[in-house]
């Protein structure tokens, strides 16, 4: 439908298909010194420091493309519009810069959608350009139209529709600056094609003007030193600590915190990297599948300080159980966050790392024996553990297997389920921004394109997906964007031929009736990574596990590890929802 | 309970969705809503009157504030205000029951500011309790269409 005749004229090219003849700014074409919106659109972005888009073509983006063909940008092609969105999302956790992708209107936008909104759920910034159909045609059902402002209304930070040229340098430069800024998140940039192509020789500088938004990044220095005079009173603490220190980048100011007043600390799923597990004050994970120490010290605890954490209800399990005798403290960039789930003590609203900074100076060691007695117990008495003694493979092996051949150097991120649970258990982090995967939405399908992302932004790392069966399948076709773009991925598939995790459910909460989660017709993924032009291994014996994996990370290009794992095995400890999360089962009572 | 909110945003594409989204999405029903132009034709202020839980109102309000385009936002409710709702109500008025409708006119301070044959329309500000109780007196007449701005409010003295 878009094919259609070419030609050279003035400042650019002229499409003649059926989104428009455009014969309405042809006169602007002879003007020579003039640029289409499609040039200041990719001008912009250069001046923004883009080095990568990720993205498919349509109809109602040609023009940029066409001006994307001469240009710096390196566009990486995806094979769906989700797998962009992912990649980008997958780049910008990474990296911290924003990632950006671009596709085309109708259904490119509609497919981006989850992508948008798994970025949306964990504040990633991305930005996502979609394109539109032509301006006089909006509104009308025209061929490819979607009303991509109101369907990304609630996934989106904010979202821009342009229908001027004249504001477009503004509303990029606005898109990146809330993006990034603030509690991070996607901004659309709805760019309807015939702004693309209009010219324009007096594009304004694009100054931003957002009077509405004032993030607020230093903390109430009262607030501070109450939360500080808290800390230092208290006799059972616990820093409970989420995604925020990694926006924030402050994993060093929470080390100095946690050491200079001697206070354990656990993470959320998406904190995890954001403090060393190896250090003998890490608890772990909590929440759901928390460790038992981590929920038990959460729950004896006399005051918790919550650090870029949104009290999610995977974490405190039946909120008015959670740190039952807690004062709580909560540091959070977003007002919105405060008390909204549990009610908080002493709120401080501001950047984590210029609020952390000036907390560490106010507090003071304390040596709190009792309280680290009592939390060495619950390490000792309920340890992460696993029967490995049979000679099956288990998933959890794997993931030490993967964590000891990479000396925990690794960017790991993960597809939902049990392989995410597994990943966040069994790999130590230690590093902020190495630990990737979709918390707040749970969204399968998002491991592997964001794994793309994460090895474009940091060529020099290994980054390794640990995939489900299920998950992987999502978004399988990206074996082909890994290909093209020679990325050396990884992907650990812990192949147990179920939805796992749903399965896990089904097993413990539905008598066992295990109702559409077999996947026991799964394509051979040896062969499937084959025919993409990737490496592919089946690994079903426990002593091959280590070997294949030292041959996977010594091979250049992508590669599919299919485990074999054991089909049923569980995620424990577990809380079942709507409890106290110190109500465990799985030998955690 | 009942909740006044007053919003000050930017005249931008998109907000006044944003903002009724954020009350749709958690099954709030909108009583009245309102919005105008300030005296920076740059800004519009927004008057929304909402029924619901206070809790749930109160992440609502914080959430308002993040939306970009919103400056400024304050819940009114328990805090002393001046709140008017404008009303034009257009009810049959035959010649023998004009003077009739003229009296309950004059009694809530109302205007007529239209005649025609059969009918005339009146016009009335003040707040949602007194501009009700006329629209029940003006009933037996029999309404033809009534037209409502919805409440506007704003706090007294300075803050
Ligand atoms: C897009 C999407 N659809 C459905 C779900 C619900 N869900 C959560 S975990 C899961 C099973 C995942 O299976 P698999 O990828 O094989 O991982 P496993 O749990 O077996 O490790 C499902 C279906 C989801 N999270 N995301
Ligand atoms: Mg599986």
């Amino acid at each position: 439908m878009i094919e259609g005749r070419r030609t050279r004229k003035g400042c650019g090219y002229i499409y003649i298909f059926n989104f428009g003849t455009f014969a309405e700014v042809s006169k602007d074409f002879l003007n020579k010194m003039a640029k289409t919106g499609a040039q200041i659109l990719i001008d912009t972005l250069i001046n923004q420091g883009v080095e990568y888009v990720f993205g498919i073509p349509g109809g109602a983006v040609l023009p940029l493309f066409d001006t994307l063909y001469s240009s710096p940008i390196k566009f990486i092609l995806t094979r769906h519009e989700q797998g962009a969105g992912h990649a980008a999302d997958g780049f910008a956790r990474a990296t911290g810069k924003v990632g950006v992708c671009m596709v085309t209107s109708g259904p490119g936008a509609t497919n981006l959608t989850t992508a948008i909104a798994t970025a949306f759920m964990d504040s990633v910034p991305i930005v996502a350009i979609t394109g539109q159909v032509k301006t006089n045609l909006i509104g009308n059902d025209a061929f490819q139209e979607a009303d991509v402002m109101g369907i990304t209304r609630s996934i989106t930070k904010h979202s821009y529709l342009v229908n001027r040229l004249d504001d477009l340098p503004r509303i990029i430069h606005e898109a990146f600056y809330i993006a990034s800024t603030g509690r991070c998140g996607p901004v659309v940039i709805d760019l309807p094609v015939d702004i693309t192509m209009k010219c324009s020789d007096s594009a304004p500088p694009g100054a931003i003007d957002l009077p509405g938004y004032k993030p607020r990044y230093y903390g109430n220095p009262r607030q501070i030193k109450l939360a500080a005079e808290a800390i230092n009173k208290s006799k059972r603490p616990v820093l409970y600590t989420g995604g925020g220190i990694i926006l924030s980048g402050c994993s060093q100011e929470l080390l100095e915190l946690a050491e200079k007043a001697n206070v354990p600390v656990t993470t959320t799923l998406m904190g995890l990297g954001g403090f060393p597990e190896t250090n003998s004050l890490s608890l772990g994970m909590l929440g759901m599948h928390g460790t038992g120490y981590a929920n038990h010290s959460v729950q004896e605890s006399d005051l918790l300080i919550a650090v870029g954490a949104r009290f999610d209800d995977r974490v405190t399990g039946k909120t008015d159980e959670f740190a039952p005798n807690a004062e709580i403290i909560h540091i959070d960039i977003d007002p919105a966050s405060i008390s909204k789930n549990v009610q908080v003590d002493i709120p401080v609203v501001g950047d984590a790392k210029n609020i952390l900074i000036e907390l560490v100076k106010h507090v003071r060691f304390e040596e709190r024996k009792e309280w680290f007695d009592q939390i060495n117990e619950w390490k000792e008495k309920y340890p992460l553990s696993y029967d490995n003694k049979g000679d099956d493979v288990k998933p959890q092996y794997v993931v030490e297997q993967i964590y000891e051949a990479t000396n925990g150097n690794a960017i790991i991120t993960t597809e939902v389920g049990q392989n995410q649970m597994w990943a966040a258990h069994y790999y130590t982090f230690t590093r902020p921004r190495t630990f990737i995967s979709s918390g707040g939405l749970g969204t399968m399908g998002y491991g592997f394109p964001a794994a793309i992302g994460a090895q474009l932004g940091c060529p020099d790392k290994t980054v390794i997906d640990i995939a489900g069966d299920g998950s992987f399948q999502m978004n399988i076709q990206e074996l082909a964007t890994a290909v093209h773009y020679k990325l050396p991925v990884k992907v650990a598939i812990l192949n147990n031929g179920y939805l796992g995790m749903v399965r896990q459910w089904q097993e413990l909460f539905y008598n066992k009736r295990y109702s559409h989660t077999r996947l026991h017709d799964n394509p051979d993924f040896v062969k499937i990574a084959e025919a993409y032009g990737a490496r592919g291994f089946l690994i079903d014996k426990k002593k091959d596990v280590r070997p294949v994996i030292e041959e996977a990370l010594s091979i250049k290009g992508p590669v599919v590890m299919d485990f074999k794992v054991t089909a049923e095995e569980n995620v424990f400890p577990m809380v079942p929802t709507g409890q106290a999360i110190n109500r465990m089962i799985g030998g955690m009572a | 309970m009942k909740h006044t909110i007053t919003a000050i945003v930017g005249n931008k594409v998109g907000v006044l969705a944003r903002i009724v989204g954020l009350f749709s999405s958690r099954g709030f029903n909108i009583d009245s809503l309102n919005v105008g132009e300030t005296d920076n034709p740059n800004l519009s202020r927004l008057t929304i009157v909402v029924n619901g839980d206070d809790a749930v109102l109160e992440q609502v309000r914080k959430q308002l504030g993040k939306v970009i385009d919103v400056l400024k936002v304050s819940d009114l409710t328990n805090q002393p205000y001046v709140e008017r709702d404008l009303m034009l109500v257009k009810v049959n008025a035959p010649p023998g029951k004009r003077n009739e409708i003229l009296e309950v006119v004059d009694i809530f301070r109302g205007k007529i500011v239209d005649v025609g044959q059969k009918e005339m329309i009146v016009e009335l500000s003040g707040t949602e309790d007194k501009v009700a109780a006329m629209l029940k007196l003006l009933q037996p007449y029999g309404i033809k269409e009534t037209a409502r701005t919805g409440q506007i409010a704003m706090l007294r003295g300075t803050k």
